[in-house]
């Protein structure tokens, strides 16, 4: 547990100085530069108009397709992982089982590939 | 120890603070982005029970790929932000109504809660000691042969999201030309280019 545990430690470390060194830069900018504030500084600005609509425009249905079949393929990706690491353990049976359920999921495969889920019109 | 203790307390207030940040952030995309914080969070505190499997997936598949579903979400409905945050205060009393009903209901359950003394007998699979398997490892020693029925159940539901995904919202729109590479590399010079005989003077 505790050998586990340091070994995450660099990451740690990582993190920290990660976290440390964007507060500085941003602490930094507050206390060091000219501070002069004006709201029209932080107004929307558009070749000299006020803006005309909300810059976040409705996105398309088919981003979401897009990103569903992408959870699927990720959660498959997901099962590989111990497979990997314990193929040597689980043996002949365990390397077919994944077989398996990847033939399973080539079927969904093909059929958004024949139903044309992949194409971008 | 203590790093571990202040690394404990340190995730947690995070994934809390983010949590809270998820209600009651005014912009929706804000809300998505500390949901993200707080999932994040929760994969340290996994790493730091020694889950570490469980926190990997939780930033390989909650981070990467729900968060950008909600994103999505988000994007499609163009919710108002200013006409959602109206009826706030007047549903709050219902809301936190429920809350209140679901944790004191969950109170009850984990208070109720006994572990009968077979069940350590009927588990098929003891838990090997971390030491000396780690985590990923012990899982994969199981799931693909002892629990093999479950993991080609869990590939059908699988497939059955994919095409239910597909079913629902593609749609195909009509007088769209694409381009059909087959169709153009075998396309041959005599129907593309055609001959013809003017005479002079008459024009075509």
């Amino acid at each position: 547990m505790e050998s586990l545990l340091i070994e995450y430690l660099p990451i740690l470390i990582f993190f920290g100085i990660a976290i440390g060194l964007a507060l500085a830069m941003v602490g930094a900018s507050y206390v060091v530069a000219r501070q002069s504030p004006d709201p029209e500084k932080d107004s929307a600005y558009e070749c000299g108009f006020e803006a005309f609509d909300d810059a976040r425009s409705r996105f398309d249905v088919r981003f979401y397709l897009v990103s569903i079949l992408f959870i699927i393929f990720d959660l498959e990706v997901a099962f590989l992982f111990p497979w990997a690491v314990s193929l040597s353990e689980i043996g002949v049976f365990g390397f077919w089982s994944m077989v398996v359920f990847l033939g399973i999921l080539t079927i969904g495969f093909i059929y958004e590939w024949k139903k044309g889920a992949l194409e971008w019109e | 120890m203590v790093v571990q203790a202040l690394c404990f307390y340190l995730f947690s207030a995070v994934a809390i603070a983010s949590a809270v940040m998820v209600i009651s952030s005014r912009n929706p995309v804000h809300s998505v982005l500390f949901l993200i914080l707080a999932f994040f969070n929760a994969a340290g505190l996994f790493v730091l029970m020694g889950a570490e499997f469980l926190g990997m997936i939780l930033v390989v598949v909650y981070l990467g790929a729900v968060t950008v579903l909600f994103l999505f979400v988000v994007m499609m409905l163009n919710i108002n932000v200013a006409e959602m945050r109206q009826g706030f205060l007047q549903y709050l009393p219902i809301g936190a109504t429920v809350g209140l009903i679901l944790l004191v209901e969950l109170f009850m359950v984990l208070g109720g809660w006994a572990i009968s003394p077979e069940a350590a007998q009927v588990a098929q699979v003891p838990t090997p000691p971390p030491e000396q398997v780690s985590n990923t490892a012990a899982l994969g020693n199981v799931l693909y042969t002892k629990y093999v029925y479950l993991f080609q159940a869990s590939g059908i539901v699988l497939l059955v999201a994919m095409i239910g995904a597909i079913v629902l919202t593609l749609r195909t729109r009509t007088g769209v030309r694409r381009q059909n590479l087959r169709e153009q590399s075998f396309r041959t010079r005599d129907e593309s280019v055609e001959v013809k005989k003017v005479q002079s003077g008459s024009g075509v």
